[in-house]
């Protein structure tokens, strides 16, 4: 399979007034079209400074990335980000918001429009199209932040610890929920997470990363000999407590 | 939910929260009805000075009069006029700075000692001194219902703009936005409850500056009214005067007040719906 996302001697400081703290430190990796990725490693690590680096919110201090063959500035590749909270406005309706990523990106026609009410029908969404975001359960909301992403027809999605913010039932439900959506919709993803169970629920890859300042560790591929790969029966696979060892092993590594 | 189903336990509830609302209004009249009958009958007994203090049913017989002959609806007009004209233009320009702030950080950093200082001065020590740039006229009135509000307006614009959650900007950026868009999308609409707080501590600051402006400058207007009657001891004429600057000084925030309460109405999910 081709590779998508490539990332090269990445290198990546904090600077403030006190110094500077060195965030990651020569990451290399690359994901394949469609793989779905995981990346867990201590908190603080700089996890989520990866993705921002991926998706341009942040420059790499020396090192270089490449989406589909080319360097990030003027590539044509769309990257949806999902951060931790959904964000939804509350000034706006359902369907208002996840409309802001096309009205910002000047795609609204009656076409985008008419995908923007098929997806929240298709996520259980449809009839609260025209409600407020408080009046939406967490998981509703979290998938309305999704759907908003989803709208943009990214090749890649950066999912930033998004169901860290609900409550346990909510986020085995919404967390299976959506690994099930991203694998139906065959999108390259990578997730950014601490909770090493939901990691080997969903990747087919998982990267461990050191404490700061953050090398790549270790890759583990994650397979499971399943006739359905859903994330639920990952979890009631044999293979499931082996992966988690491992990975629980690999982060306590220096202790 | 049907009427005729409440519970005796929630009609309780219900008339104690009535009972309450009744005695509350009803205190609230019973104050001003008290202290209205105790001015007026100490000063026809004598207690206190009708000449000094004036009367509330001499204080009503000259509205009456100024109403008959019109007078005061020109008053009340020009300093509600002034009034209004200077309060929109400091809730267009505090908005337009804050922005202009908000998009310059540099700017902002450079002229913040510079709006503090501003902000602090007593403005009505600027009136004089608009009357000799500006002369005795309108304009210079409508400057200094401005002066009083316009630097704290932006101060606390540009506050609320500041403390927009950084993440909702993040997901602007993330969805390939730019800074245009993070102003357009996030930092001004969330800002509409701080913008409509500020717009009701403005309509008060105008009104002082525009009764300030008008003690100095005014030919009419209620300002003028206090300012000459205080000078001729038309008591009469000088509480009438700040009676009604009570009213419309009411009037006033219940407008804004009002559209406020529209706003929740149509953007906030917690306002109680019907």
């Amino acid at each position: 399979m081709e590779s998508i996302l490539e990332f090269h001697h990445i290198n990546y400081a904090y600077h403030t007034l006190e110094g500077e703290t060195k965030a990651l430190s020569d990451i290399t990796f690359s994901v394949a079209d469609g793989e779905f990725v995981a990346i867990v490693g201590p908190s603080g690590c700089g996890k989520s400074t990866l993705l921002s680096l991926i998706c341009g919110l942040l420059e790499p201090e020396s090192g270089w990335i490449h989406l589909n063959g080319k360097p990030l500035n003027d590539n044509p590749t769309c990257i949806g980000y999902m951060l931790q909270h959904d964000h939804l406005f509350e000034w706006r309706t359902v369907y208002h918001n996840v409309l802001l990523g096309l009205e910002i990106q000047h795609k609204l026609s009656n076409k985008t429009r008419q995908k923007a009410r098929d997806l929240l029908d298709t996520y259980g969404l449809g009839a609260f199209s025209d409600s407020r975001p408080s009046q939406l359960s967490g998981g509703m909301r979290q998938r309305a932040a999704l759907v908003r992403t989803l709208v943009l027809d990214p090749d890649i999605l950066l999912l930033d610890e998004p169901f860290s913010a609900l409550d346990y039932q909510t986020r085995l439900t919404v967390g299976d929920d959506i690994g099930q959506i991203l694998r139906n919709e065959k999108k390259t993803a990578i997730l950014v997470t601490h909770d090493l169970s939901e990691a080997v629920s969903l990747a087919d890859r998982i990267f461990v990363l050191t404490k700061r300042p953050a090398t790549l560790q270790t890759c583990v591929p994650v397979t499971f000999d399943l006739a359905e790969d859903t994330p639920m029966n990952r979890r009631n696979a044999p293979e499931f407590k082996h992966y988690f060892n491992l990975l629980w092993k690999e982060l306590n590594h220096d202790e | 939910m049907n009427k005729n189903m409440v519970s005796t336990a929630q009609q309780n509830y219900l008339n104690r929260l009535r009972a309450h609302r009744f005695i509350v209004w009803f205190l609230r009249v019973a104050i001003l009805a008290g202290f209205l009958l105790l001015w007026e009958y100490t000063a026809a007994k004598g207690i206190i000075d009708s000449f000094i203090f004036c009367c509330p049913s001499r204080i009503a017989n000259c509205f009456m009069e100024m109403t008959r002959d019109g007078s005061i609806f020109l008053h009340i007009g020009i300093t509600l006029y002034e009034t209004v004209v200077s309060f929109l233009l400091v809730t267009l320009t505090g908005i337009l700075a804050a922005v202009l702030l908000w998009c310059s950080r540099k700017c902002s950093e450079v002229l913040d000692p510079y709006l503090v200082v501003l902000n602090s001065l007593p403005k009505s020590a600027l009136a004089p001194l608009l009357i000799v740039w500006l002369g005795a006229n309108r304009t210079t009135i409508i400057v200094a219902g401005m002066s009083v509000a316009i630097f704290g307006s932006i101060l606390s614009l540009y506050t609320s703009f500041t403390t927009v959650d950084e993440e909702k900007i993040k997901l602007i950026y993330t969805l390939h936005g730019g800074r245009f868009h993070a102003l357009t999308k996030v930092v001004l609409p969330s800002s509409v409850p701080s913008i409509i707080s500020n717009m009701k501590v403005n309509i008060g600051l105008c009104l002082v500056g525009v009764i300030i402006g008008e003690f100095l400058a005014a030919r009419n207007g209620l300002g003028y009214l206090i300012i000459y009657s205080s000078q001729v001891f038309k008591m009469d004429w000088l509480l009438m005067s700040i009676v009604l600057l009570c009213i419309m000084a009411m009037a006033l925030y219940a407008l804004i007040g009002g559209l406020e309460k529209l706003y929740l109405k149509k953007y906030s999910a917690n306002y109680v719906k019907e």
